[in-house]
């Protein structure tokens, strides 16, 4: 098994089958009286985040809390940090409390990979910068093979901000890891040049979102991130919502078996409406469920055993 | 003429392995395990069988199907997977975690009846009782096994035995199923004889 889950490429199919398989079963304990595994009684998980987070540090903690382990949220806001401390020392603090497994979010791309040489402990990145957001793409094909059966073979239309989006990175190498076709879709100031070959090789780019709808089986949306945004990538968010957004219209031009998806926050009426986002295809909430099963399955299979 | 030296030295010893329980055997203890459990349990009313992973579960369904076999009635079987519960979890690489399977009407206030190809230790009967508790409360528990080797480390025993072994240490007792492994057998290797 693998020590650190630091990027969706770090999985090989039969790894990344493992997790969710592992996180079916972890699933199961959800629906118990009694919420709760023994499994990382003792060990302790940080949560380290640098970024404003929601559902993700909600779901690692319920995911460790679920697995007994004890966990330690750290946000940037309110630390040594405003301080200036720096990103090693803060890992070498936490390391001398004893961190078994260090969940970092960082603003900067490449951060947890730094962090990993750091710490004895396991690092999971839980989003880096614009780079990767592996539990997310694990999530998202979890809640592809619930929905739908397989991955393999599936076709899945990443549509948005793509430049900015570590969850579309992520998505595109686990899932062309897992046999399913992505293709990227979005204004061509959004998606950068050559990701497609510098990613996965099979990965499709349009800019046409209407002559990609009627042949995928999952289309995911992404948010379109103000807070990255230093330019101005497309000329109004009007537009942007007539040309990339999915409404009504869009989604009736689906294949009838078609479901849409959005990693969260969404910016309703942006790159989604709320007639497509809380309709029976829109598997969002499902997605945070799934969440935690994931994270569960993910902390457990790096630190339930003695993998050092 | 002349042989390789290591043909005139005596050979190497070979574990030694012994059938303790050919196929027809098996069939007949896993009879009288159910004739046991029907006489025991009053006809098995209320009674749910749990097997544990990996032979205990095939274990189980026999057992019900003998049950029904003898009786006509029908059993809840399910499978009961304690990876999670182990109390050596951090001494292996990560183990991966199996399927635990209720039956539908679920265990509170039933007797639960565990099932368990090997019973030794005792450390994963000790397992599947805590994970019995996070599932539900049985009215009671009972334990049936195949084979019981001996050598408990922990106050537990059987109160349904296939066959006791005894056995040494550095022994060790395999059962296959045909279920799992292709053919029924219990089979004890030697250290030396």
């Amino acid at each position: 098994m693998i020590r650190h889950l630091l990027s969706g490429a770090d999985l090989d199919a039969d790894t990344a089958t493992e997790i969710l398989d592992t996180a079916a079963e972890m699933a199961t304990v959800a629906g118990r009286e009694i919420k709760k595994l023994p499994a990382l009684r003792g060990r302790t998980v940080v949560n380290l985040f640098y970024e404003d987070s929601t559902r993700t540090r909600i779901s690692f903690e319920a995911a460790a809390k679920r697995l007994s382990a004890d966990v330690i949220n750290f946000s940037a806001k309110g630390s040594s940090v405003t301080k200036g401390e720096s990103l090693k020392d803060t890992a070498l603090t936490l390391q001398a409390m004893g961190a078994d497994a260090v969940v970092v979010r960082h603003p900067a791309s490449g951060a947890p990979h730094r962090l990993a040489n750091w710490v004895d402990g396991s690092v999971v990145n839980a989003g880096d910068g614009t780079h990767e957001h592996p539990t997310q793409a694990l999530l998202d094909a979890y809640t592809m093979r619930a929905r739908l059966g397989r991955l393999a073979g599936l076709s899945v239309a990443v549509v948005g901000d793509v430049l900015h989006s570590r969850v579309a990175r992520s998505n595109v190498l686990l899932l062309s890891t897992l046999g399913a076709k992505v293709t990227l879709v979005g204004p061509p100031t959004l998606i950068p040049v050559d990701i497609a070959a510098a990613l996965a090789p099979g990965t499709d780019v349009s800019y046409d979102l209407d002559s990609v709808l009627p042949n995928v089986d999952v289309v995911m949306m992404l948010r379109v991130q103000r807070e990255r945004m230093s330019d101005s990538y497309f000329p109004s968010a009007r537009e942007y919502a007539r040309r990339y957004g999915l409404d009504g219209p869009r989604m009736r031009r689906l294949p009838e078996h078609a479901i849409v998806m959005h990693p969260g926050p969404m910016n309703r009426g942006m790159e989604i409406t709320p007639e497509v986002a809380d309709s029976p295809r829109s598997t969002i909430v499902e997605q945070v469920t799934n969440g935690v099963s994931v994270r569960m399955a993910v902390l457990y299979l790096l630190l339930g055993g003695n993998n050092r | 003429m002349a042989y390789p030296p290591a043909a005139r030295s005596s050979p190497p010893r070979q574990p030694s392995v012994k059938v303790i329980l050919a196929s027809a055997d098996v069939q007949r203890v896993v009879d009288r395990i159910a004739h046991q459990i029907l006489e025991k349990t009053q006809g098995a009313a209320d009674t749910v069988l749990l097997g544990i992973p990996t032979r205990g579960a095939p274990l189980a369904r026999r057992l019900a199907s003998r049950i029904s076999a003898f009786e006509d009635i029908a059993v809840p079987v399910g499978v009961l997977d304690i990876t999670l519960y182990r109390d050596d979890l951090r001494r292996h690489a990560t183990r991966a975690i199996g399927p635990t399977e209720l039956p539908s009407g679920g265990i509170d206030g039933k007797r639960v009846v565990l099932v368990d190809d090997v019973l030794f230790s005792g450390r994963t009967v000790r397992a599947a009782l805590d994970a019995l508790n996070d599932v539900g409360r049985p009215a009671s528990v009972q334990l049936a096994v195949l084979v019981d080797r001996g050598h408990r480390e922990l106050p537990i025993r059987a109160d349904y035995v296939g066959k006791n072994i005894p056995t040494s240490l550095a022994e060790s007792v395999k059962v296959t199923l045909a279920e799992t492994d292709g053919a029924d057998e219990v089979k004890l290797y030697g250290g030396t004889p």
